[in-house]
């Protein structure tokens, strides 16, 4: 018998090949005859362009070709929006300014290409990138989200009458109706300011045009394989079919790699074509950290309307977005903040309004979170403040409005990024609550722990707060599952792959329910030329959307190998079964055939066939949700603050999560810890530093942080509450973003907790040891 | 162009010799001029981590060191650990306990590992996170890569 | 980020490089471990034309017991050899207690200690030693051949009294006189990542149990290791108590330094962590001076004091 496989730790199908160095990476592409390209990249973040001069950079001995903006023609010219505009949204105001491919008469952010070089090599390339003579006159940069819609500022796009990018308003109930009937009104501003996806791949993208083929082979270190084939077909004028994206492995995504109208994506394939050579493009670090999308830059005017008794009768949060020099992304991270906001909570009054802003700083598209963290951030700092009005626990505040059980599904009132209402569609967020507490002995610390340590000098807090996850979103992700003539499986679907395990995972959903073992299936993601229906991984969307693609593809396989096994055992079909590898009749296990066996005579290639009978072994199905299915959970944590330095450690670190059924354990607790990790770094280490005149001032990783083996707590506790979703069928819910979301609230609770006595508040993050050191003798003096 | 200057070095076990550009750098070297392209690079920078190799037996960043250097020396890089049919049991471990996701940074985590466990074959927990702590993951949080030297130091323990 | 062109010379000997940066003068720059250069090369920020590797110069590498109690280190030594030779343990434990915080392995395997000198970084922790322990150094040219004292070798942020030609060949390191106590303690956002701050001292103390010399010696406050004359002359002939120890540090972080602000910390934080290192180091180091504690004790990063 095979035994269950969903829902095991199973060991990852992909591990040797990554450990033994044999994992294909985009810049491991070796084409005989390929070139190197380099983008010359603005220093300034407003300017006009005067003049550039490239002929000494002709001249350089390797160097095959120099462009700019016009060079390229009509080829030139704003790239698409990459997601639709909030147009279901009443009232939704939205200036469309997509990504250009290269600057024009203008640049607006640091890092904005102005020239792209293609030489024998990256080094010759980079040696010619200081050949180039540009001509700029700089305008002044408009940095600060708040002044950048005051009137009269310098704009950002000339031909709109503002740097108002779009403005969102969406309201449930009256907040009005509820901040006249409450007890206390406490308002607060938060600043959340960028951080990077910072996956420690670089972006990178290979383009070989097949002239005799008229074939064009594209590798790309995306998330979005399909969208990036179908951008690039569309652009060259080509079929679809004659361009295939092949994803190879991918060392880390983390959003930014979701985009596919950057400049590498719309030029080089153009290039390639006229030069008739293979071009490679690898981004460096420097690249990375100037010039490809971040994320987290939001200014919040956020208050909460409650009763003395603690329950929330409303929330309102005016809030800015910068979505940087351009909005490629349409409204998907705001839209995200707006529908996590009021998350775990009953508020029945809520109103959220969005002024996306344009700025002179890199575009702001999704990384881990996506939006989420603000909202969490915002509901949970306001729950701390009116904890500490009410003089209530801050856990205890919560439990007391929590969603219930069974309230769901619930209907929020407010629109998401997928243009639907956001529904809640399960979930017991009073047990991730009260099993969080439980497992950092919360009463104990509040009662007895901390005030002894605090009786010692240490400076030690603890914070415990809850945060929704949107996960699992459409419009839809596909699978084609197929047995072959040596009885092995075969996977492909169309979302690429960055470390999350999808050959395990979809390996093992298509191994339990065709009866065979992990070894016998393999899986294919994210080659177009093999799939090529889908939108991309993003939105925690891969295991429960492909996934159940995959389960309903391996389904139709399990119908069609029991139909034509009854038919070729003479035995009816629910008298047989299918188990390692073989269809068998159950009361007779010697009467079987093999699913080899089974795949050859599924496609005859002489004599004839039933009508209706289509040959092979095979399904191709798709999955589409009504809606996201909602991930939940509560994490809490204890730091230590040094009180003559201000570093902070964290002590213990709890984490329960509800992500609905679990298709592999192992794979699921990695996704919460890099998640956290990346979380703890918007608490306190990472930071994209720009000056006012929009100059970034740390694009290396000597001046942006990400959190080290000794920045991490020792242990990071996990547990999970299993509330399946009745949105697809095997009761899934997305992870991935889950371990980022909830750290900056749950951390400035814990140190405003380690300084309570002062009264310390922290309203802005990241922080740091300066920064707390600032606030606490701010609160000191006042 | 500077004139070009031959690198006589060991790789792995096997001997080559090229003709490079002093300023090649040994992390392109390896990747481009030999193949082996199980060392990754992140940053050029010498930050990261991903390009730990192990020159003359000790750990260290490729792109921190011009092919020319190598010259006269011995490198090792992570395709002399194991292969798909078998793993090291360095490698063995990390696979265990989950210890990679993307799998990017992993190849300079192993050598890192790999001549750290020659020095303490019973590392304790801040003793690994110390000498790992100049490898960025992005996508573990460390935990499991943790739990895999422990692991790791046990099975090559065992095999002694 | 790929460097730019340059001519490779890697001489042999001590002789064949000086014959070479003589002859290369301004165009010359001397290769050590690299780990700071090659970054800046990577980053285009240094485009030097010529660069001469000692790399393979093997006289360079030494670690040298001297009569008198000290050691002499030879500038391509590199810094994981000395944070684990036994006699630099002996003889000048703050360096071993240091190098932990000194980026990480990877770049201590191939970063040598004369070249930390060299650099000097005034966030650098080996030259704030170099002050902290009165180290000398020996420069030589083809014509030329001294010895400077650490404190007149650091000029300026990034800059030493190293002409072109010259370069440096070793560094001595006097023997720490009995009843002497040091200590290393540093601030910094990551482990190995600069520090925001950091403290190196030594004190020594007479038969009596009084301060007879005191280095107090802060790093990242300045263009160059700030060596604290008048908060040491605090310590000068008293018995180490919380006061006294109170009152050098606070004229060390208010008086003798002046950091500035960037986006790890502003000036005044600095002001305030480097008091209380100040303090801390100083505690400590003279805790080891009587005996109480060793010179030799490591701090892991779990269990750093974090008293105040």
């Amino acid at each position: 018998m095979t035994k269950r496989i969903f829902g095991k730790p199973i060991k990852r199908n992909e591990d040797p090949r990554l450990l033994t160095g044999q994992a294909l990476f985009v810049d491991d592409v070796e084409i005989p005859g390929m070139l190197y390209a380099a983008f010359l990249r603005s220093d300034y973040a407003h300017a006009r362009v005067n003049s550039i001069d490239v002929s000494t950079a002709l001249q350089r001995p390797g160097v095959v070709a120099v462009y700019t903006a016009k060079d390229f023609g009509d080829f030139w010219k704003p790239g698409p929006l990459q997601v639709p505009p909030p147009s279901a949204i009443p009232g939704a105001v939205f200036n469309a300014r997509t990504l250009i491919p290269m600057a024009k008469d203008k640049v607006r952010y640091s890092g904005e290409p102005l020239a792209l070089v293609i030489a024998e090599s990256r080094y010759i390339a980079e040696d010619a990138m200081a050949d180039i003579v540009v001509d700029m006159d700089p305008l002044p940069a408009v940095t600060d989200m708040e002044k950048a819609l005051e009137p009269g500022v310098t704009l950002v796009h000339d031909d709109l009458p503002s740097n108002l990018a779009a403005n969102v308003k969406q309201e449930k109930g009256s907040y009005a109706e509820a901040a006249a009937k409450a007890d206390f009104i406490i308002k607060r501003r938060f600043l959340i300011d960028r951080g990077a996806g910072g996956a420690i791949e670089n972006r990178g993208f290979v383009v070989n045009w097949d002239a005799k083929a008229q074939t064009m082979n594209i590798w790309a270190s995306t998330q979005a394989p399909i969208p990036l084939r179908n951008g690039i077909a569309a652009r060259l004028g080509l079929s679809d079919t004659q361009v295939r994206v092949i994803t190879p492995f991918i060392g880390g995504g983390f959003g930014p790699k979701i985009m596919t109208s950057m400049p590498d994506d719309v030029l080089l394939p153009i290039v390639a074509r006229w030069l008739g050579r293979p071009i490679k493009w690898i981004e460096d670090r420097r690249e990375n950290f100037l010039s490809t999308t971040a994320e987290r830059d939001q200014l919040h005017y956020a208050e909460i309307a409650v009763t003395k008794e603690g329950k929330i009768l409303g929330v309102k949060d005016v809030f800015y977005h910068n979505t940087g020099a351009y909005d490629p992304y349409g409204m998907t991270v705001p839209l995200n903040t707006q529908t996590h906001t009021t998350g775990s909570y009953n508020v029945p009054n809520y109103y959220t309004e969005v002024r996306m802003v344009f700025t002179n700083k890199m575009v702001v598209t999704p990384v881990r979170g996506a939006g989420r963290m603000y909202g969490v951030y915002v509901m949970e700092r306001l729950m701390d403040a009116a904890a500490k009005k009410l003089g209530m626990d801050p856990a205890e505040l919560r439990l007391k409005n929590l969603i219930q059980p069974d309230q769901f599904q619930v209907h929020t009132g407010i629109t998401g990024q997928d243009f639907v209402e956001n529904v809640l569609d399960s979930g017991n967020y009073p047990a991730t609550l009260a099993r969080a507490k439980e497992m950092i002995e919360y009463d104990k610390l509040v009662k007895t722990e901390l005030p002894k340590l605090r009786a010692e000098g240490k400076r030690v807090g603890v914070g415990i707060v809850c945060f929704v996850e949107g996960t699992g979103v459409g419009p839809y992700e596909g699978a084609n599952v197929a047995v072959d003539a040596g009885g092995k499986v075969n996977v492909a679907t169309g979302i690429s792959t960055q470390g999350q395990g999808h050959f395990t995972v979809f390996a093992q959903i298509a191994a339990e329910q065709l009866g065979v073992s992990m070894e016998d299936v393999r899986v294919v993601t994210g080659d177009t030329g093999v799939f090529h229906w889908g939108a991309g991984t993003f939105a925690s969307r891969g295991a429960v959307v492909a996934g159940s693609a995959v389960n309903k593809a391996a389904l139709m396989v399990r119908e069609k190998i029991f139909k034509l096994a009854s038919k070729l055992l003479k035995v009816p079909e629910d008298r047989l079964e299918l188990a390692d590898g073989r269809v068998f009749v159950s009361s007779d296990p010697a009467k079987a055939i093999s699913l080899g066996e089974l795949s050859q005579k599924s496609n005859p290639t002489r004599g004839v066939i039933e009508p209706g009978v289509e040959p092979g072994l095979e399904a191709t199905a798709y999955f589409g949700p009504p809606y996201g299915a909602t991930g939940q959970g509560s994490t809490a944590m204890l730091v230590e603050v040094d009180p003559g330095t201000f570093e902070v450690k964290i002590k213990r670190f709890v984490l329960v999560h509800d992500c609905g059924t679990v298709i592999n354990p192992m794979i699921l607790e990695g996704q919460l810890q890099g998640g956290v990790q990346m979380g703890i770094g918007n608490s306190f280490y990472e930071q994209l530093a720009y000056d006012e005149n929009g100059q970034l001032l740390n694009a290396s990783f000597m001046d942006y942080l990400m959190p080290q083996a000794t920045d991490m707590p020792l242990r990071m506790e996990l547990d999970h509450v299993v509330t399946p979703s009745p949105l697809n069928p095997l009761g899934m819910k997305g992870v991935g973003e889950a371990g980022a979301i909830p750290i900056p609230a749950c951390f400035a609770q814990a140190i405003e907790n380690a300084f309570a006595d002062i009264g310390l508040e922290v309203s802005n993050m990241p922080l740091n040891p300066s920064r707390l050191y600032e606030l606490v003798k701010a609160a000191k003096n006042s | 162009m500077s004139k070009l200057v031959l690198v006589d070095v060991t790789v792995n076990g096997v001997r080559y010799q090229r003709q490079v550009e002093p300023r090649l750098l040994l992390s392109d070297f390896l990747r481009h001029e030999l193949c082996l392209t199980g060392t990754h690079v992140g940053c050029e920078h010498g930050v990261c981590g991903a390009c730990t190799i192990l020159f003359d037996g000790e750990s260290m960043r490729s792109c921190l060191i011009f092919a020319a250097q190598a010259n006269g020396h011995e490198i090792r890089t992570v395709e002399s650990l194991g292969t798909v049919d078998k793993l090291h049991p360095l490698q063995e471990a990390f696979q265990e306990k989950h210890g990679l996701q993307c799998g990017f940074c992993t190849p300079g985590i192993l050598m890192t590992v790999l001549p750290f466990l020659e020095t303490h074959p019973e590392p304790s927990e801040d003793e690994i996170r110390e000498a790992i702590d100049g490898n960025l993951c992005r996508c573990t949080g460390y935990q499991n890569i943790v739990e895999a030297v422990k692991l790791a130091s046990e099975k090559i323990a065992a095999r002694e | 980020m790929k460097p730019a062109p340059f001519d490779y010379y890697a001489p042999a000997s001590v002789a064949e490089a000086l014959d070479q940066l003589a002859e290369l003068g301004y165009n010359g720059k001397v290769l050590a471990g690299g780990q700071s250069l090659i970054p800046a090369m990577n980053f285009r920020m240094a485009q030097p034309a010529a660069l001469v590797d000692l790399n393979n110069i093997k006289e360079l590498e030494y670690i040298q017991p001297t009569a008198d109690g000290g050691l002499l280190i030879g500038t391509m030594t590199r810094d994981s050899k000395v944070e684990y030779s036994p006699v630099v343990i002996q003889r000048a434990a703050l360096i071993c207690e240091t190098m932990p915080y000194i980026a990480h392995p990877q770049i201590r395997n191939r970063g040598t200690f004369g070249g930390a000198m060299a650099h000097a970084d005034p966030a650098g922790q080996l030259p704030g030693l170099a002050v902290a322990l009165e180290m000398r150094m020996h420069v030589r040219s083809k014509t030329n051949d001294y010895w400077v004292n650490a404190d007149d070798f650091f000029v300026g942020p990034f800059a030493s009294v190293i002409q072109p030609d010259e370069m440096l060949v070793e560094v001595a390191i006097p023997a720490l006189a009995p009843r002497s106590g040091t200590c290393y303690r540093q601030v910094s956002r990551q482990r190995g990542s600069q520090a925001l701050v950091a403290v190196a001292v030594r004190v020594t103390l007479d038969e009596k149990g009084e301060c007879v010399g005191a280095n107090i010696v802060m790093l990242s406050v300045g263009e160059r290791p700030i060596l604290a004359k008048k908060a040491a002359g605090v310590l000068i002939g008293q018995i180490a108590s919380a006061g006294a120890i109170l009152a050098a540090a606070e004229i060390a972080a208010t008086e003798e330094i002046d950091p500035g602000s960037d986006i790890h910390a502003t000036a005044e934080y600095r002001h305030a962590a480097a008091n209380v290192l100040v303090q801390r180091a100083l505690t400590e180091a003279f805790a080891r001076a009587q005996g109480r504690s060793s010179n030799t004790q490591k701090t892991s990063i779990q269990n750093e004091d974090t008293g105040g």
